[in-house]
């Protein structure tokens, strides 16, 4: 069987600075895999590339057997992979439910969804239940600018799945919210995925989540990927541990 | 939000009133009425543009391209139908927005807004130059046909009229369906968030193409109506002051309801009239002071005005 994203080679240079260099990646249907990094160090350009925002100097990737290297992003999101961003994309002045219902009116929409209206039954239905499988419902009527930062990324996501994507990329999904609040946020992105069968592939910077969401962890250095598997395997690999998590772990908590 | 949304009977009663009303005005309400709305048309596309934070100051351009397409079908052509005048005025606005559109829909804000403005001009500047074209003084526009009935020219200017409401009837029902479809809401996002609006799988210049067609389709019905009202083309419709006062009649209507471009232009021009009449060398200063108050007291526009009694009601 095919994997449900296949990268190889992919190479991408920006002048002298080389920012993905010979990348291989396997994501099966439904897994769930976690990115570990330092800063530059590559993860936010491979998922860029991914998704069509940056084009390859070298490399192809195919989804679901398909090359789809070089496409634009709209033609990338039509043969199913969504994004989320690191700083949240939403339309700032509308509601909630607004950002919602638009987002579903152009996934329903064709070339030029011109003639139907775009309150209309099954699209406020399917806004809604976006609302409730976020359990956003608490801020449906509030302008997305006002909401904390944990809401927006939400709504983020959200938008993000009305395409019915099979892998869905996140870029640090936790980034910006208390840490207190960290795994409750990831819980309820985790929840909404359930039996969707969607692979998931999310950038994050806390070990701890990774430690207890990712299937399976890429560590990216300088471009590359240095380390791959279980994240109890990644996480102990000691080039891991001198670029990435910093120190040679002593016992929990002492860490200054 | 549109008319539409504000109840489906709106249209068709305003518009249904002015048809009616039209019969007993005298000759120069009825032409004046006529100008009204076909200025209203045009304003109409600048209020599609403006929900997408666009503002064109060469709207002009299409108003000269209507104006022009039915006064050289005239003169050149024999041409004499006002279906067809029109048909021919909204063919040719459209055909000049689709080229000129594949390098706008690349420009924003202060950018598209000047590119637009330099194109209407390259048109003024090749109709004054053009003997052909009439040159500075144009050329007249006789009285319109009405599928091979030829009324006289008082008949005719009240058949114009209905054509008139008939225009602006169909424009602003269009107008509110497209500001109600998932296309029109589309387009205004793009104003919050271009990003969102690309990965959400959309491309964000083929909806503002589409808008700016539709614009300047608009534009193009009320030059050819303008024109064939008037009587009279020449190539200041298309300068660039013309533009300002649709763009001006925008600000001064708001963006409140496919109806507000109507209610604009009727004050516009009542203003321009009249003060024209009574103060014929200072008209101007008297719109420039009605709309600094506008931009201070309503800064939505006076289609506000409505928005505000409606919420106030219980």
């Amino acid at each position: 069987m095919t994997a449900l994203l296949a990268v190889r080679g992919l190479n991408k240079s920006f002048g002298s600075v080389v920012a993905a260099s010979q990348i291989e990646v396997e994501i099966e249907d439904g897994e769930v895999v976690g990115i570990i990094g330092a800063n530059g160090a590559g993860k936010t350009t491979f998922v860029n590339l991914v998704t069509g925002y940056l084009q390859p100097t070298s490399g192809t990737i195919a989804f679901e057997g398909r090359d789809i290297t070089a496409l634009p992003p709209r033609d990338i999101i039509a043969a199913g992979i969504s994004r989320s961003f690191q700083v949240p994309q939403v339309f700032a002045s509308a509601t909630v439910f607004d950002n919602l219902l638009i987002a579903c009116g152009i996934a329903a929409g064709g070339r030029f969804p011109l003639w139907r209206p775009l309150r209309r039954r099954e699209l406020l239905a399917e806004a809604d239940r976006l609302v409730e499988r976020f359990r956003i419902g608490e801020y449906r009527d509030q302008p997305a600018q006002l909401l904390p930062q944990g809401v927006r990324k939400l709504l983020d996501i959200a938008m993000a799945l009305v395409r019915q994507p099979r892998l869905l990329l996140l870029d640090e999904p936790t980034s910006g919210i208390s840490v207190e609040e960290k795994f409750a946020i990831m819980d309820l992105i985790m929840g909404a995925l359930r039996n969707e069968r969607i692979a998931v592939m999310f950038i994050e910077h806390d070990m701890d989540i990774i430690a207890r969401y990712a299937g399976r962890v890429l560590a990216f250095v300088d471009g590359t990927i240095v380390a791959r598997g279980p994240p109890e395997t990644v996480l102990a690999d000691p080039r891991v541990r001198r670029a990435i998590t910093g120190e040679p772990m002593p016992a929990r908590g002492t860490a200054t | 939000m549109g008319a539409l949304a504000r109840g489906p009977w709106l249209l068709p009663l305003v518009f249904g009133a002015l048809a009616l009303l039209s019969l007993v005005l005298t000759p120069f309400l009825v032409y004046l009425l006529t100008v009204i709305l076909a200025r209203g048309l045009v304003v109409l596309g600048l209020l599609i543009l403006w929900r997408t934070g666009l503002m064109s100051f060469g709207q002009a351009l299409y108003f000269g391209v209507g104006a022009y397409a039915v006064g050289l079908a005239e003169k050149y052509w024999g041409l004499r139908d006002a279906f067809a005048l029109l048909a021919l005025a909204l063919a040719a606005s459209a055909a000049m927005a689709l080229v000129l559109g594949w390098l706008l829909r690349q420009y924003r804000d202060i950018y598209f807004a000047m590119l637009s403005l330099a194109f209407s001009m390259i048109l003024y500047g090749t109709l004054v130059k053009s003997r052909v074209l009439g040159s500075t003084d144009g050329f007249t526009v006789p009285a319109p046909h009405f599928l091979g009935w030829a009324p006289g020219p008082a008949l005719a200017m009240h058949a114009l009229l209905l054509l008139t409401v008939a225009a602006a009837s169909l424009g602003s029902f269009l107008a509110a369906r497209y500001l109600a479809s998932p296309m029109g809401h589309l387009t205004t996002a793009i104003r919050d968030n271009e990003i969102r609006v690309e990965y959400l799988g959309y491309p964000v210049r083929r909806a503002i193409h589409v808008k700016y067609v539709f614009a300047a389709m608009l534009a193009g019905a009320g030059g050819a109506l303008v024109a064939l009202a008037v009587g009279h083309i020449d190539p200041d419709m298309t300068y660039w002051t013309t533009s300002g006062e649709f763009v001006f009649i925008t600000i001064l209507a708001g963006p409140g309801s496919v109806l507000a471009p109507f209610l604009g232009a009727a004050i516009f021009e009542a203003v321009r009239t009249y003060a024209t009449a009574y103060a014929p060398y200072s008209w101007q200063m008297v719109l420039g002071i009605c709309l600094l108050l506008l931009i201070l007291f309503l800064p939505r526009g006076v289609w506000s005005l409505f928005g505000a009694r409606r919420r106030a009601a219980p």
